[in-house]
C-alpha cells in the first residue's frame, strides 16, 4: 500500500475541491470528446455539457469510449451512462443535436472551459472562431492532427490568447490516414490535461 | 525588413493583407487559424488586416479528425 504524504493529500483535496465546482463544455462525443469526458470525470469534475448528434457505430469502438452493447444508442446518452459508472458525482447535461453555423457557441455560455472535439477541419475552424468571438473570456482547448500512428513527439500545444491547440502540424487529414486509439486518446488526454491546468493550475 | 511566419523569416511586403500573405506562401489549406503577434485574426478579416513590419505570425492548420 502506498502511503500518501500529508502535503500530497492536501494537494489532492484542494484539486478535488476546485474541480467539484467546475463545468466543462465538450463539443463532439467522438474520439476526442468521449475520452476527454471520461478523463475529466475520473479527475472529479462537477459537471459536463456534452453536445453531439451521432449514434454509436461499431467502427467507433477502435478509439471512442463506448462498448459493443451501446451500438445504435445516442452517443451523448451512452457517454452519460458510462460516466455514471465511473464517477456518479460528475453530472452531465447532454444535448443530442448537430451544432449549426452561427449558433455553435450557444450551449457553452455558462461553462468554465470549452473543449473542441469535432471532426471535420471546417467545423473545427468555425467552432473556434465562434467561441473566440462570442465567448472571448472562455478558454477553448482544441485539437488538430489526430490521425495516424507514431510520431507522438511532434505533438505540441500552441496558444493564441484564450485558444489552446493540441497540434501535430505534419499529420494528415483523417480522409487520408487512420484514426486509431493511441494517438486520438493521447491528444484527447492532452486536451483534458490542459483543461485541468486551466482550472487548477495557478491555485496550487 | 522581414516578418516571421511559423518562426521562418519571410520578406516584408508593404500593405500586404493576411489573404495575400497566405497566397504568397502557398498555404493551400483553406482552414487555418492565424495569429499576428499575440492577436488572433478572424477569417472574415483576412482581406482587410494588413501585416505590420516585423510581425511575428503563426499559422495553424486545422486538420480533420476527431
Amino acid at each position: 500500500m502506498t502511503i500518501i504524504p500529508i502535503d500530497r493529500k492536501n494537494e489532492s483535496q484542494k484539486i478535488a475541491s476546485i474541480l467539484s465546482k467546475k463545468t466543462v463544455g465538450i463539443a463532439g462525443a467522438g474520439g476526442l470528446g468521449s475520452n476527454v469526458a471520461v478523463s475529466l470525470a475520473r479527475s472529479g469534475i462537477n459537471h459536463l455539457v456534452i453536445v453531439d448528434f451521432d449514434c454509436v457505430e461499431e467502427s467507433n469502438l477502435n478509439r471512442q469510449y463506448f462498448f459493443l452493447g451501446q451500438i445504435g444508442k445516442e452517443k451523448v446518452k451512452a457517454l452519460q451512462d458510462n460516466i455514471k459508472q465511473i464517477n456518479p458525482h460528475t453530472s452531465c447535461s447532454i444535448i443530442n443535436k448537430k451544432l449549426t453555423k452561427g449558433s455553435m457557441w450557444k450551449p457553452f455560455t455558462h461553462v468554465d472551459v470549452v473543449v473542441e472535439a469535432l471532426d471535420s477541419a471546417e467545423t473545427k475552424t468555425q467552432f473556434i472562431e465562434e467561441i473566440m468571438h462570442h465567448l472571448p473570456n472562455t478558454p477553448i482547448v482544441a485539437a488538430s492532427g489526430v490521425a495516424g500512428i507514431g510520431n507522438s513527439d511532434r505533438i505540441v500545444t500552441k496558444q493564441i490568447g484564450n485558444l489552446h491547440m493540441v497540434y501535430d502540424e505534419h499529420a494528415l487529414s483523417s480522409d487520408d490516414d487512420v484514426l486509431l486509439a493511441p494517438k486520438v486518446c493521447l491528444m484527447a488526454n492532452w486536451q483534458a490535461n490542459i483543461v485541468l491546468e486551466l482550472l487548477v493550475g495557478d491555485i496550487i | 525588413m522581414s516578418i516571421t511566419v511559423n518562426k521562418r523569416n519571410v520578406d516584408y511586403v508593404k500593405d500586404e493583407t493576411v489573404k495575400d500573405l497566405l497566397k504568397r506562401l502557398k498555404f493551400t489549406f483553406p482552414l487555418v487559424i492565424v495569429k499576428i503577434n499575440k492577436d488572433h485574426v478572424p477569417r472574415s478579416k483576412y482581406s482587410e488586416v494588413k501585416i505590420p513590419e516585423n510581425a511575428d505570425i503563426q499559422v495553424i492548420h486545422m486538420i480533420s479528425g476527431g
